[in-house]
């Protein structure tokens, strides 16, 4: 198999299994994503799906997580290669954008500190490291950038924690950002808001992004690719414009009805991926348990490791 | 009358010098459903609240059915709370994880003095259970073995179990998977419609409360900016506020999804432009 130049990240039949042994749980079954260079891809899932874990692993953040399969980026295989190569990857090739803005910054250092750290890692001077943050600070619309530089995150609003956050991802210029959930924590003013810095920030340096996330509206506004993800396997991957006007797959037909639409006409009623992806309505109940069954296993292993 | 009468309501939290609210007014008719949206710290929670009896304002009327609310004594606030029961946003906090199904959906049958015996009252919890989509071997287990929306059901269960008139839910949805809140979504619906339930729906999701109500009450910093008919808010907003939150919530459509980022971007540099 030859990844063409234009592949950045090819995720190949990828795996993932927690713990050892016999009570090991495999919770991602050999998933294959693919981001060309400068290209958004959307992975997009209900809780438990195995996104997250899939994305996580790509950098390999869960220590406790087995891989098998292969992750390469840019060509080089990533799965078995050594921790040296791996840190190499972390902030520089890849940069992450959280959740939380308030967990994935150090509430005890001054937020300048932070934005500087994957450039003083790599030998880049205190001096220019510094001008470096505060120019991408006021870049992503911070106000009084050079002031707010020695800042403590307390200091800082949710919104603009989270352009902290993209700083830090970004300022090592990366080529491929992986997002997970970085608006669920926001307000809905103050996610339009962020969500366009990533999509100008994305175009200016010719990024590829890995977006994560549960929200179908969001994936419409900033996706190329859309990959949906159920119970740790993939579902069906399109372009966002075909996969929106027809799913191939009952699963993500299922997703799109689930949701309320602000322009949308509030006689027609949501369907719930239940109705349409498990047949019989008398059975619903019971498959509805065991996939609760199956999603409760990637719940744990998902609140072991705080994203 | 209508059913809930809320007029200039304000509340204060200790220490603070903004109000957490002030001067709130709404109505609720009997089996209508209202929603109240507003960003985070808007101030719609502590509204919920304060129409719940759980906060107490310092001013204003809150009046369910004709009686006073703010400031009743406890015998009087009881008998009100038959009347009015509320769903949380979290179901994994909201239910006490040591009592069973049967236990938490009839303690309030208990309390209220609805059915007193034991083997009356399973068959009462049942009723209830089914009308959110349970059943009596559901009876015996306890939160831990329910999942996120089947947990919700339980508590939307429990508030029913004494016959409301009025259901306050408190973002009751959005901790759910898009196809476990498009359940609930329809179970509330179908429950008014069935039982003519009057909802006070407290929510930051807008296109979830253009689904289920029928009117609607816009928040920010504490008042009410903008109240009025489904229809009217959605279709045609009169307050900025409401304008700018209508415009920033991303619809499930990339044509159309598109063209409201490409607009939003115009605006936004009109106004810089403009500065």
């Amino acid at each position: 198999m030859s990844a063409g130049n234009d592949v950045l990240l090819a995720v190949r039949d990828l795996r993932v299994s927690f713990g050892t042994g016999d009570a090991a749980t495999e919770v991602v079954h050999g998933v294959d994503v693919t981001v060309a260079r400068g290209q958004r891809l959307a992975l997009v899932g209900e809780s438990g799906s195995g996104k997250s874990v899939t994305a996580r692993a790509v950098l390999q953040l869960d220590t406790d997580a087995t891989l098998t399969g292969s992750v390469r980026l840019d060509g080089e295989e990533l799965v078995g290669a050594a921790p040296r190569i791996l840190r190499s990857v972390r902030g520089r090739r890849v940069g992450l954008v959280f959740q939380d803005p308030l967990t994935a910054l150090n509430p005890v250092m001054r937020i300048g500190w932070q934005i500087m750290q994957p450039l003083l890692i790599r030998g880049v001077s205190k001096r220019e490291a510094r001008m470096r943050g505060i120019a991408l600070l006021e870049r992503l619309g911070v106000q009084n950038a050079p002031e707010r530089f020695d800042d403590y995150p307390h200091q800082f609003s949710g919104g603009m924690r989270q352009r902290v956050v993209i700083a830090i991802a970004v300022i090592a210029e990366p080529d491929l950002l992986i997002a997970d959930e970085p608006t669920t924590a926001l307000d809905v003013q103050v996610q339009a808001q962020v969500l366009a810095l990533l999509d100008e920030i994305a175009d200016e340096r010719g990024m590829g992004v890995l977006l994560i996330t549960h929200d179908l509206g969001i994936v419409a506004g900033f996706a190329e690719h859309v990959t949906v993800m159920r119970h740790g396997a993939i579902i069906e991957t399109q372009d966002v414009d075909s996969l929106f006007a027809s799913p191939r797959e009952a699963y993500t037909r299922g997703l799109l009805g689930a949701v309320p639409r602000i322009d949308g006409d509030s006689s027609v009623r949501l369907l719930s991926v239940d109705e349409i992806a498990v047949a019989p309505a008398g059975a619903a109940g019971a498959a509805a348990a065991s996939a609760v069954a199956a999603a409760s296993a990637l719940a744990d292993s998902d609140q072991g490791n705080p994203a | 009358m209508s059913l809930l009468e809320v007029s200039g309501v304000n509340k204060t939290f200790h220490g603070r010098h903004e109000p957490a609210i002030s001067d709130v007014s709404f109505s609720l008719e009997a089996g209508g459903v209202l929603g109240l949206v507003g960003e985070s710290g808007s101030g719609k929670s502590t509204t919920a609240r304060c129409v719940a009896g759980l906060t107490r304002p310092e001013g204003g009327s809150v009046m369910l059915d004709g009686r006073e609310v703010v400031g009743a004594r406890r015998a009087t606030m009881t008998t009100l709370r038959r009347d009015m029961q509320m769903v949380f946003q979290d179901p994994f906090s909201s239910l006490n994880p040591r009592m069973t199904v049967l236990d938490l959906v009839g303690e309030g049958m208990i309390v209220h003095g609805i059915e007193r015996r034991p083997a009356a009252r399973r068959d009462l919890v049942v009723e209830v259970l089914e009308k959110v989509g349970l059943d009596s071997s559901h009876l015996t287990r306890y939160p831990r073995s329910f999942s996120g929306g089947q947990r919700q059901r339980i508590a939307i269960a429990r508030a029913l179990a004494v016959s409301p008139r009025l259901l306050i839910c408190d973002e009751p949805v959005s901790s759910l998977d898009v196809s476990v809140q498009a359940q609930v979504l329809n179970l509330l619906r179908d429950l008014r419609e069935e039982l003519g339930l009057a909802i006070l729906f407290i929510a930051h999701d807008l296109a979830v409360v253009r689904y289920l109500c029928d009117s609607v009450a816009v928040m920010s910093r504490g008042r009410v900016v903008e109240s009025g008919k489904r229809d009217a808010i959605f279709d045609s907003p009169q307050h900025p506020y409401t304008r700018s939150l209508l415009a920033a919530v991303p619809v499930p459509d990339p044509a159309v999804q598109r063209a409201r980022q490409a607009e939003a971007r115009r605006l936004l540099d009109e106004q810089r432009r403009a500065s």
